[in-house]
């Protein structure tokens, strides 16, 4: 039995939502949502899983919050703590194990709603090890990783302003991609050195958004829409929670993909993938990412971006949406935006930034201090 | 002799080491101490905004459904039942019924309280069934609160109010 993607909806992607409280935002993605799909979340929903994480939303028990927004009144649901592409291979277990028929998956980032984001997220750091070290904001920790990962792999200042200069120009692209803006490598290597090695460009600033995801299993995925996106494959991996003995290399993402790849039974992803979605909250994360998931090799990352390898009309394009950089971090809902777009990518509602491509890759990290990741392999 | 008796003896009294406060506070107790400042501004949005608005005028204001015809409080803009946008705005009672309620007697850091404090879920006029707002209750013995009783807010003076649900300071008996 095959898992589908029926219907998505999304709301946003806003720098700042001073309008709305974010279970209105979530309302919208999934009203949008359940519009897509043709189905009434009253009847036909099955299971609803969110993705979130109590510090983000300012107060704890989340799960309470989930079913009214989302149709879920006195219907299963349950909160993952983790990044929307966890909830994906979530309700996709559901569904594979038959406890579901359709199942929803939503997340969502009200970013806007907190005053001091550097301290909410050092609270994520081992009180007794890391959090008394230094006073700094903590994006110095993905700078830490940075410095060892580009000197290892031998990533140039220039290089790692072309996937700012690529993404941000690419959200021109995308009316739902609040940071879109024309600018140069000049541009990016003029901007301050924040964190050096890494320079305020490089670095995604916040938005608020929420995605939600109708999936089904096969029978009522050809029954309800002519285009299913089929969930080929899922994977989800973490490596240490001690900052001083991760693998600096996406370790976690390889393994994620690797376990997707292998469900979805693809052999050379360089070859059988499309199109990818990647996580770039940080400039030279997207590098990390395109290595992990094998779609180039260590060492020719960096000439490929020059050369425009990862471009829209490039041979394999990533974050044609415009990816973090352009749209901004979306807190959990990060891995939603990037599943988004593949989908959409598939389904060739893509406009402007439409690609040829049949089999797509999204993937996402659990954002400073983590080493842990998830990937989804979707296709037609 | 009654069947299953078995012969129990207790375990030697031990007597350990007890720990002072003081032990903790000249740290012969090993831990690290943190103060995390983390801090919130939660957008009230399209409903919740309307209501704080209201109560600065000293009203209570709930939405409708059409549909399942229920008086929605605290108001929502969208029926979660029927999962459709509301129908329209109405404004409720600052009457109602005590639903249920707790004679609190301990604060949150788990020390007595000098007056105990009365939270209750008030029924409030005018709204659905389970449509109710969890408040505290003045002016009122502990001893003379009973499920069922009626109650009348208290605001407090109009420039006082701040959009805010303490613009109530409690609610009292309408009985007396």
């Amino acid at each position: 039995m095959k898992v589908a993607v029926v219907g998505v909806g999304y709301s946003g992607f806003n720098a700042n939502t001073p309008d709305l409280h974010w279970k209105e935002i979530t309302l919208e993605a999934a009203a949008r949502a359940y519009d897509d799909a043709g189905i009434n979340p009253r009847k036909d929903v099955d299971s609803i899983v969110t993705c979130a994480e109590d510090i983000w939303e300012g107060f704890a028990i989340f799960d309470e919050f989930v079913p009214d927004q989302l149709g879920g009144v006195l219907k299963p649901t349950c909160t993952v703590c983790a990044d929307f592409l966890f909830g994906v291979a979530t309700a996709y277990m559901q569904i594979k194990s038959e406890l579901a028929d359709i199942a929803v998956v939503e997340a969502h980032s009200k970013a806007s709603d907190i005053l001091t984001f550097g301290e909410t997220i050092k609270f994520a750091m081992d009180p007794i090890w890391l959090r008394e070290i230094g006073n700094a904001h903590p994006y110095y920790f993905a700078a830490l990783e940075m410095s060892q990962y580009v000197n290892e792999c031998c990533i140039t200042e220039e290089q790692l302003a072309e996937v700012v200069v690529k993404n941000k120009n690419n959200a021109l692209r995308n009316s739902s991609a609040p940071y879109g803006s024309k600018i140069t490598v000049e541009d990016v290597l003029n901007s301050p050195m924040v964190f050096d090695p890494m320079r305020k460009l490089e670095i995604a600033p916040r938005s608020d958004g929420a995605v939600v995801f109708v999936l089904a299993n096969e029978d009522v995925a050809r029954d309800i829409t002519d285009t299913p996106i089929w969930v080929k494959g899922v994977g989800w991996w973490s490596e240490t929670s001690n900052y001083d003995t991760m693998s600096f290399n996406a370790a976690y993402a390889y393994k994620a993909a690797k376990m997707a790849y292998k469900l979805a039974g693809i052999t050379n992803p360089a070859k059988e993938i499309d199109i990818a979605e990647v996580d770039d909250r940080f400039a030279f994360k997207e590098f990390q990412h395109i290595e992990a998931l094998q779609l180039s090799k260590r060492f020719e990352t960096g000439t490929l971006m020059q050369e425009g390898y990862f471009a829209k009309d490039g041979e394999l394009p990533v974050n044609v949406s415009g990816g973090s950089l352009g749209i901004g971090n979306l807190l959990e809902a990060t891995g939603g935006q990037k599943a988004l777009e593949i989908v959409l990518q598939l389904r060739r509602l893509a406009g402007r930034r439409q690609v040829d491509a049949e089999t797509g890759v999204a993937q996402a990290w659990r954002y400073i201090p983590t080493a842990s990741g998830a990937v989804a392999v979707f296709g037609v | 002799m009654s069947v299953g008796k078995k012969d129990i003896s207790c375990p030697p009294e031990a007597p350990g080491t007890p720990l002072k406060d003081s032990d903790i506070k000249e740290k012969k107790v090993t831990y690290v101490e943190d103060h995390p400042d983390m801090r919130y501004a939660w957008t009230a949005g399209q409903a919740i905004s309307r209501f704080l608005n209201e109560l600065k005028e000293g009203k209570l204001i709930a939405t409708k459904c059409n549909k399942c015809r229920r008086i929605l409080f605290p108001p929502r803009i969208f029926c979660e039942l029927c999962y459709k946008p509301i129908d329209d705005w109405v404004y409720v009672q600052d009457t109602g019924t005590v639903q249920t309620f707790s004679i609190s007697y301990i604060d949150p850091d788990a020390r007595p309280l000098k007056e105990p404090i009365i939270v209750a879920v008030i029924a409030v006029d005018g709204a659905s069934k389970n449509m109710a707002f969890m408040h505290v209750l003045g002016e009122v013995e502990p001893e003379d609160v009973y499920i069922g009783m009626r109650v009348k807010a208290v605001w407090k003076p109009e420039e006082e109010r701040e959009g805010s649900v303490t613009d109530i300071k409690y609610w009292k008996p309408m009985e007396k």
